[in-house]
């Protein structure tokens, strides 16, 4: 079914498409209509689920963590300080392996007060351990929210799924809404290996010491650095598992194909575009005009950010003549996020192309349509004399 | 509701915790956690941050305890106890029962803001604090229980300045369904306490003055003892809050037939940790005893 609603509205249907049973969630911009809709689908019964209405960001993801840990498939979504306010948290969720899923609603973070748009947010929180996949549309929203709660069942870490405030979360676009019953074929009932219950007692997360330690029956159990030794192993491993979900999503829904990079003429291609969020397919309109002035260039919207996909990065980007990463968040002292990642993930390629990096859209920061083409034209055209340090678009001087 | 009177002799001999367990000697925790086990009984899920009960209960992959545990960040137990409540609820096993317990620094101090929401939404779950007035866990630093005067590790020579929060009249304050004082050196009353707790629908808050050898300076055989003090002196009273109600329970209502209680300074210089307290300043806490205790007894008439 088509419809036409807000990004917030979209992820909020595919909370309720996933049959969600907990939802905990503190009010912040611009994620609030996100959770004031669920609030509404669960009020009215549409929904079956708890809704808990807590006193902080930090409550809403102990309320998810407590209620995963107990059995129940759990949502919250977040934006900005909110998700700094929830780090510990956040890195919690991730260790002791719970499949959560959390829609950030990207927003720039203070101080200074911003509520407009960027991705320091999330990108702030790429070192958790959670798999963090950035979505560029209305349609793209309701589905990635599906997928990620089988994608974060199936390899027990936590999802967020990013989204641009205001440019996705307020602006009303059509999307298809998938069919219910379909749903419940793709998306099977909650499970989480470590349950509590009262029946076959185990104590969660408790205090595990640096060396591999025998259990009551002499059986070595890993130590802190095997465990995270495995989260990190099983990250990687999500990779080809996400591919393997988006195919059977796609086999189902007929939407799909491309869940970790999508590519928009980058086939032979001279110069690729590298962008997270909707911010890439800004640029498609820019790629488009200098397509038809004979530059042969495309873009790279790369979905899923962590783990990071260095296969397919490499396979897409390294016989292009140069590589241009726009981004709306940096390593503060450093350079632009995903630039250094895509850096690193060329390095062991013998020819790499070029690669320059812009910092755009701060805290909102307006988008120009003509800064984008100035920009991405003159890495183009004069990538020998161009620096390694990250170039700002549309600073106000 | 039965009001059968428990004792040593008719306490169930079902254990939950194991022996062996990595309590101080003395520990008035592990006297309260094991006779609060078997209050509870197996049908029941725990959630605790840290504190002495996270390394008591026994590091990976050993656990000392019966009961599945979810161990939790310092600030978070009453939200992820509600997230664990509201899981049972969409599971359909609203019976089990759901048990936070944590220390007087997680409780007082950097949990209170998600014990308050949490008492505020009319949580259905048991809510415990262990107080033992400092954070033990960390090496006795000060907490916002610790009582004016005490050194601690960061208090070290004056002692701490301000006096302590009264935490079970905050939680009172809330009006949740049932509040209750009691002390490690009243097992017994804390077992019926948590018997009547989880008989009630609700948010319950039960709070636990337990006496900590290594904190207090006092020798380990001395723990039960100086818990006793503390009551029989007057200092910290035994009662339960319902419906906006305190009454005084168990040691504590007997004290108002005495004529004279203990004096209070008899309970202060057991304990190395009032060493700064000066003459005057115990004579300010007996006084301030006395005028409590006369409010009671006229309360009563």
């Amino acid at each position: 079914m088509k419809r036409i609603e807000s990004g917030n509205v979209a992820a909020a249907l595919g909370v309720k498409l996933a049959k969600t049973q907990v939802v905990a969630a503190y009010p912040i911009t611009p994620q609030t209509p996100l959770t004031e809709k669920l609030s509404e689908l669960i009020e009215a019964g549409e929904l079956e689920a708890e809704y808990i209405t807590v006193e902080s960001e930090h409550s809403a993801l102990a309320v998810c963590i407590g209620a995963a840990s107990a059995g129940a498939r759990a949502f919250t979504a977040t934006s900005a300080n909110g998700l700094l306010y929830m780090s510990e948290q956040v890195h919690w969720a991730a260790g002791a392996r719970l499949p959560l899923v959390m829609c950030v609603v990207n927003r720039g973070v203070g101080a200074p007060w911003t509520v407009w748009n960027d991705h320091q947010d999330s990108i702030s929180q790429r070192d958790a351990g959670w798999i963090q996949i950035y979505v560029n549309d209305h349609q793209e929203i309701i589905d990635t929210v599906i997928k990620a709660f089988r994608l974060a069942e199936t390899v027990s870490i936590p999802v967020m799924v990013c989204y641009d405030g205001y440019y996705l979360s307020h602006t009303h676009m059509p999307f298809d809404v998938p069919d219910e019953n379909k749903v419940d074929t793709f998306l099977p009932a909650y499970s989480y290996k470590h349950t509590l219950n009262p029946e076959s007692p185990e104590n969660l997360n408790t205090v595990t010491m640096p060396f591999a330690r025998p259990d009551r029956d002499g059986v070595n159990k890993p130590g802190y650095m095997d465990i995270r030794h495995n989260l990190q192993q099983e990250l990687r491993t999500s990779i080809p598992v996400f591919e393997e979900i988006d195919t059977a999503y796609k086999a189902i829904f007929g939407r799909g194909g491309s869940p970790i990079l999508s590519a928009y003429k980058c086939e032979g291609a001279d110069f690729i575009v590298a962008a997270m969020g909707s911010l890439s397919n800004r640029i498609k309109d820019i790629v488009d005009e200098l397509n038809l002035e004979g530059l042969k260039i495309g873009v790279l919207s790369v979905h899923l950010y962590r783990p990071f996909p260095q296969a397919q990065i490499i396979a897409a980007l390294q016989d292009a003549k140069g590589v241009i990463v726009i981004e709306k968040a940096l390593s503060y002292g450093n350079q632009g996020a995903l630039f250094g990642d895509i850096k690193a993930a060329l390095y062991p390629c013998i020819k790499r192309p070029f690669a320059h990096s812009y910092i755009i859209g701060l805290g909102g920061r307006e988008i120009k349509k003509a800064d984008l083409y100035d920009a991405i034209k003159e890495s183009c055209t004069t990538s020998e004399t161009f620096e390694d340090t990250s170039r700002w678009i549309g600073l106000n001087r | 509701m039965n009001k059968q009177v428990t004792n040593p002799v008719n306490l169930t001999a079902e254990e939950f915790m194991h022996p062996g367990n990595r309590a101080c000697s003395g520990c008035g925790l592990s006297t309260l956690y094991r006779i609060g086990l078997k209050a509870l009984g197996r049908d029941s899920i725990f959630v605790v941050p840290p504190s002495c009960l996270t390394v008591m209960q026994g590091l990976y992959p050993i656990a000392a305890t019966q009961i599945p545990c979810l161990n939790v960040t310092f600030a978070s137990t009453a939200a992820a106890a509600s997230g664990v409540r509201a899981a049972l609820k969409v599971r359909k096993k609203e019976n089990t029962k759901v048990v936070a317990w944590a220390g007087d620094g997680g409780t007082s101090d950097i949990g209170i803001q998600s014990l308050s929401a949490a008492i505020e939404r009319g949580e259905d779950f048991l809510y415990i604090c262990y107080d033992n007035e400092a954070y033990m866990n960390t090496g006795v630093q000060r907490s916002g229980t610790t009582p004016q005067g005490t050194i601690t590790t960061n208090t070290p020579i004056k002692g701490k300045i301000q006096k302590n929060k009264d935490l079970p009249k905050i939680i009172a304050a809330h009006n949740p369904t049932y509040v209750a004082t009691c002390s490690a050196a009243y097992p017994l009353d804390f077992y019926n306490k948590i018997i009547k707790a989880i008989s009630l629908k609700g948010m319950k808050y039960i709070h636990i003055h337990t006496p900590c050898p290594s904190g207090w300076g006092i020798a380990e055989r001395l723990s039960i003892t100086v818990g006793k003090m503390a009551v029989n002196a007057g200092l910290y009273d035994l009662y339960e809050v319902e419906n906006g109600k305190k009454t005084l329970s168990g040691p504590s209502s007997k004290l108002l037939q005495k004529k004279e209680l203990p004096r209070v300074a008899e309970y202060l210089k057991i304990q190395s940790r009032f060493r700064a307290l000066s003459e005057q300043q115990i004579a300010e806490i007996q006084a301030e005893i006395d005028t409590k205790w006369e409010g009671y007894r006229q309360e009563v008439g």
